[in-house]
């Protein structure tokens, strides 16, 4: 009876470890067929069309810079517009309001995380772009401020739920001990929650930029697709096309292993390490907390 | 039984967007008919058809452009003998803003415009707003046809692609909504997705550039209208048994009616 319980607890214990490392071994493996599909780009097209700044693949331009730019500007868009509403909502939900009320939004936004992109997409077309093409005045609403409100939208989800679990993780001696001093609850949130959650809080910045960058459909309804390069003044007010709606909307078309076919997936290389980068950051600045609450506690 | 077996029959049927709703009609048509045959169509664009042709995982692939010298030759190492079927005719038309008062541009101008030469609307004898380019991705084949046959007018030396800032929205529907919403908008697409939301502009030819014509099927088949094309269907090899009584069926004057119906030309 009880051996058969130990060789039951190692069967689970294996069968968890299993699942455990497949998700390394998944990664590994898309990295590695991106690599194959994408790293011969570099040989088939000359390095001054690869990075060059004319994107037109059916006659043989292959200039990414100007996808690159539309990503970061889009996405750096997003970033600022989801930062300020995200993280004012985890702090109301987190610290202001009272529990009915958190209670009856959490799953709402929730919600909003859960609407699919090309739904956001269409409400996109049909309402964001013609509003922003009247209010300010612009040729044509489709446009990487366009795109970046939607990708705000989905990203604002992600920065409230893991902003606020930050939020909470704050001990509520440090709060009670700064009312406690006399503080008023703005001066708490600001001077010592807020703080104290810092490192929390950036992870969940950095994990809603992963979301942006990655986002495909409602960008590639919005932003227009034109490849320009977005380095006037006015760009964030001009069509842009990211690397994400470029992959989406060409991959169909190329003949399997021809030059086009493996620029796409030098793109994918691209994407995947820009998103690697934003992931390291968001988990070493994540260590760099844990570390602290250790030292504190000790 | 065992003759129920022979006639059933399962056609992939995939390709061009701007054929994919005559595709449609027609395998709907076409299974009233022979209940015992199931078609099954997608979009996708020109060279996805062509690519699903190549890689065998469809039996027709529909086309707005004729196969390229690099696809049939892949298909060639791929095994396969690719059989080209002209289905029908197709007028590309030129569409604006209802509030845009334009209401002619000569072929040249038009070029003019997508290659970004021409960037304001009152160039060409309408109001001081700024132009905005609206094109099918390149994965169209519409885009191509527009390309070699306006933007380059034809010269296949000329090497001009589309102005860079040229909007490439991925469906028919995002170009007709962004028309129909902006009155700085020119795009252009297959007239049977027109809709009366949006208007046609009259263009004229090369040759005669004082007389605009607007894009029917009268003025396809008579050809004064200069943007029309023909509309293709491929298969793997010379068609037998099902998928060549279906493509026999397509030239029909039955089916080339619902050719008709659909704001598409017929072929005979």
């Amino acid at each position: 009876m009880k051996r058969n319980r130990i060789s039951g607890d190692k069967i689970i214990n294996f069968i968890i470890k299993v699942c455990g490392y497949s998700s390394i071994l998944f990664v590994t493996l898309i990295l590695l067929f991106l690599l194959r599909e994408g790293i011969p780009a570099l040989a088939n097209v000359t390095l001054k069309n690869l990075f060059g700044t004319v994107w037109y693949p059916i006659e043989e331009y292959f200039g990414i810079l100007p996808l690159i730019l539309g990503t970061l500007l889009v996405t750096i868009g997003a970033i600022i517009i989801a930062l300020p509403f995200g993280i004012g909502t985890a702090i109301y939900l987190s610290e202001i309001a009272p529990k009915w009320i958190s209670d009856l939004l959490k799953p709402i936004i929730e919600i909003l995380a859960g609407i699919p992109s090309v739904v956001l997409g269409f409400i996109g077309i049909l309402v964001v772009v013609p509003f922003m093409r009247k209010i300010f005045d612009l040729p044509t609403g489709l446009t990487a401020v366009t795109g970046s409100i939607l990708l705000g939208l989905i990203a604002i989800p992600t920065i409230v739920s893991i902003g606020e679990d930050a939020l909470n993780n704050v001990p509520p001696s440090y709060r009670q001990a700064a009312l406690a001093l006399g503080a008023t609850r703005w001066q708490t949130i600001w001077g010592v929650t807020l703080p104290a959650a810092k490192n929390g809080i950036l992870t969940a910045v950095m994990l809603g930029v992963g979301r942006a960058l990655g986002e495909t459909m409602a960008v590639m309804m919005v932003t227009g697709n034109a490849p320009v390069m977005p380095v006037k003044w006015n760009s964030f007010f001009l069509p842009v096309r990211t690397m994400t709606a470029t992959i989406a909307s060409e991959m169909g078309e190329v003949a399997t292993g021809s030059a086009h076919y493996q620029v796409l997936f030098f793109i994918g290389i691209i994407l995947f390490l820009i998103s690697l980068a934003v992931n390291i950051t968001a988990s070493s600045v994540s260590t760099r907390q844990r570390k602290r609450a250790e030292r504190i506690l000790s | 039984m065992n003759s129920s077996i022979q006639t059933f029959a399962y056609i992939q049927n995939k390709g061009s967007d701007t054929i994919v709703n005559l595709a449609l009609a027609w395998a709907e048509a076409y299974q009233k008919i022979k209940p015992d045959i199931s078609i099954s169509v997608t979009g996708g664009g020109s060279g996805t058809g062509i690519t699903a042709l190549i890689n065998k995982t469809v039996d027709i692939a529909n086309a707005s452009r004729q196969i390229k010298p690099e696809e049939l030759a892949a298909a060639k190492a791929a095994g396969l003998n690719p059989q080209e079927f002209i289905i029908a005719r197709d007028a590309i038309a030129v569409i604006v803003n209802p509030e845009n008062p334009v209401q002619h541009l000569t072929i040249e101008q038009l070029s003019k415009i997508y290659r970004g030469e021409i960037n304001n609307w009152k160039e060409v004898g309408g109001e001081d707003r700024p132009i905005v380019r609206l094109s099918r991705e390149t994965n169209s084949g519409t885009h191509v046809y527009f390309l070699e046959s306006v933007v380059r007018l034809g010269n296949s030396k000329d090497k001009t692609i589309f102005s860079s800032d040229t909007l490439l929205l991925p469906s028919s529907e995002g170009i007709i909504a962004e028309v129909r919403d902006n009155p700085n908008a020119i795009g252009y697409d297959g007239l049977g997705y027109v809709t009366s939301e949006v208007k046609v502009l009259a263009i004229s030819s090369q040759a005669t550039p004082d007389v605009f014509i607007l894009p029917s099927a009268d003025t396809v088949s008579n050809n004064t209208y200069v943007i029309s094309r023909s509309l293709y269907m491929y298969t793997q090899d010379i068609p037998t048994g099902a998928i060549k009584d279906y493509l026999d069926w397509i030239l029909s004057p039955e089916a080339q009616l619902i050719v008709k119906d659909l704001g598409f030309v017929p072929v005979n």
